[in-house]
């Protein structure tokens, strides 16, 4: 039986981590993922889990631990956004190089400066390199769904490695919504036990972690890491699949939105997704064929469910709510234009800029893009023209 | 010693042979090397406690000598030895007959 709750985004991520209850939590706030751990800092002062909680001086910090107490053999989980993910960079790397599952709630918010606090993706997107297998959420129902997902994708033994569960700040991270969520046994049954291959804590057999690793076997660790990311496709998959049959929601590397027999196709992540679905519905009743692919791992890319979901596609806007200053395009277009490379594909592809620093995009404005993919379709676009979204001339 | 592929170590850089460190000869980064002198060495161990490397040797608690194949000749044992006594002289290795 599902429970039906209304909860902010951020209250569903700290739902979802109740139930796991984690070995460990560390923690420093930042706003917009401050509620979150607000919210789990009751549960712990309620006696509702038994989770010990670190409380540090940063973010740095909250990372540096976090990597320590899974090096520990611990089930581990913090959360961050913006700059505080900027402040953990060095040892985000560690904790992905050290085969560490960490589970990370990342809320969405543009890295200063100027300051501001709104949901963009320059944070997560900015460390998609880390090693860190990358969720999105398009809702808060995502949110629940994917950090229960992530504790199971990330403890894979053919995996073993740290997830980020991404949603935008304030947008869904503040906004109450309804979901369902699965009843405490469900979800301890789906969670399990989490046993860990080394700890550190073990003296009958010590090891060496994180020792010197030079020329002679440093790049053999990071081919082991590039095959972790690998094999973490077929593992998303089988991990959403599963969740389906115990949820009733079953998820993938992506969700092709009606993109089956599509002319035109937007291809997002996070919220502005479940936006794009509001205007492909309108516009599929006015007898316009249209579709949405949202990416929901960005991190492992999911390449043969974007070269599906485009196979009829005449023309594709890719929305990228991030830069990268000097590069011909956002992130995400690269990275469709990298995975349609060699496949014979002749879609015209746009890269659409927009929603930067929390700027808003509305229904009329993924409107106007698949009004401007029909006069772009059968055209060559040249991989550095951006258009941008909501941004005054 | 054949270097494995990176499907037959573990994954992480881990290490699951304890106390490798041994089997690891780092006394070819040394640039100075300290040298001992047995007669002024009144065994006090300060050398022996400051040792990042455990170089300093010790038999029935008292030093024996210096382990070459790990010292790094960071120079801290001739540093703690007591300046009143100075039984450890740092020396260039180019000056140091083999």
């Amino acid at each position: 039986m599902a429970r039906r709750l209304t909860l902010s985004g951020n209250d569903a991520a700290a739902e979802a981590m109740r139930q796991i209850d984690p070995d460990v939590v560390t923690c420093f706030p930042i706003t917009p993922q401050t509620e979150l751990m607000h919210k789990f800092a009751e549960f712990v002062a309620d006696g509702e889990v038994k989770a010990e909680m670190v409380l540090v001086e940063s973010e740095h910090s909250a990372m540096s631990a976090a990597v320590g107490a899974a090096s520990a053999g611990a089930r581990v989980m913090t959360a961050t956004a913006a700059n505080g993910l900027a402040l953990m960079w060095e040892i985000v790397y560690i904790a992905a190089s050290n085969r560490l599952p960490i589970v990370m709630p990342v809320v969405n918010r543009a890295l200063s400066g100027p300051i501001n606090i709104h949901c963009d993706h320059s944070d997560t997107m900015g460390c998609r390199d880390t090693g860190w297998i990358q969720l999105y959420s398009e809702n808060a129902q995502e949110v629940y769904d994917n950090v229960l997902q992530a504790i199971r994708i990330a403890e894979n033994p053919d995996v073993l490695l740290p997830v980020m569960v991404t949603f935008d700040g304030f947008i869904i991270s503040h906004t109450v919504e309804v979901l369902d969520a699965l009843e405490d046994k469900d979800a301890r049954g789906w969670i399990g036990d989490y046993k860990s291959t080394y700890s550190l804590l073990n003296t009958d057999e010590p090891a060496t972690f994180g020792p010197l690793d030079l020329q002679d076997y440093y790049f053999e660790h990071k081919r082991q890491q590039i095959e972790g990311m690998n094999n973490a496709t077929a593992v998303i998959k089988s991990v959403g699949e599963a969740y389906g049959k115990l949820s009733g929601r079953a998820y993938g590397m992506t969700e092709n939105y009606k993109t089956d027999d599509a002319d035109y196709v937007v291809i997002a992540l996070g919220s502005t997704c479940g936006t794009a679905k509001v205007v492909v519905d309108e516009m599929r009743a006015e007898g316009k064929r249209v579709g949405l692919l949202k990416l929901r791992s960005f991190r492992p890319f999911p390449h043969a469910e974007i070269v599906a979901g485009l196979a009829s596609a005449k023309a594709v806007a890719v929305l990228d709510r991030s830069v990268s200053f000097g590069a011909p395009g956002g992130p995400v277009h690269k990275e469709i234009l990298a995975a349609l490379n060699g496949t014979g594909h002749t879609t015209s592809i746009v890269n659409y800029l927009y929603g930067l620093g929390g700027r808003d995009i509305s229904t009329t404005h993924i409107r106007t893009v698949f009004e401007e993919l029909e006069t772009v379709a059968g055209k060559s676009i040249p991989a550095d023209e951006v258009r941008f979204i909501g941004l005054r001339g | 010693m054949r270097e494995k592929s990176w499907r037959e170590i573990p994954i992480g850089g881990m290490i699951e042979d304890a106390g490798n460190a041994d089997t690891y000869e780092t006394g070819s980064w040394r640039t100075y090397r300290p040298i001992w002198d047995a007669e002024k060495c009144i065994h006090c161990l300060a050398c022996w406690i400051a040792c990042p490397d455990s170089a300093i040797q010790l038999k029935d608690g008292k030093m024996v000598g210096i382990d070459y194949s790990h010292c790094k000749g960071c120079g801290i044992c001739a540093f703690e030895c007591p300046d009143k006594i100075a039984a450890l002289e740092m020396k260039l290795e180019t000056e140091v007959n083999d």
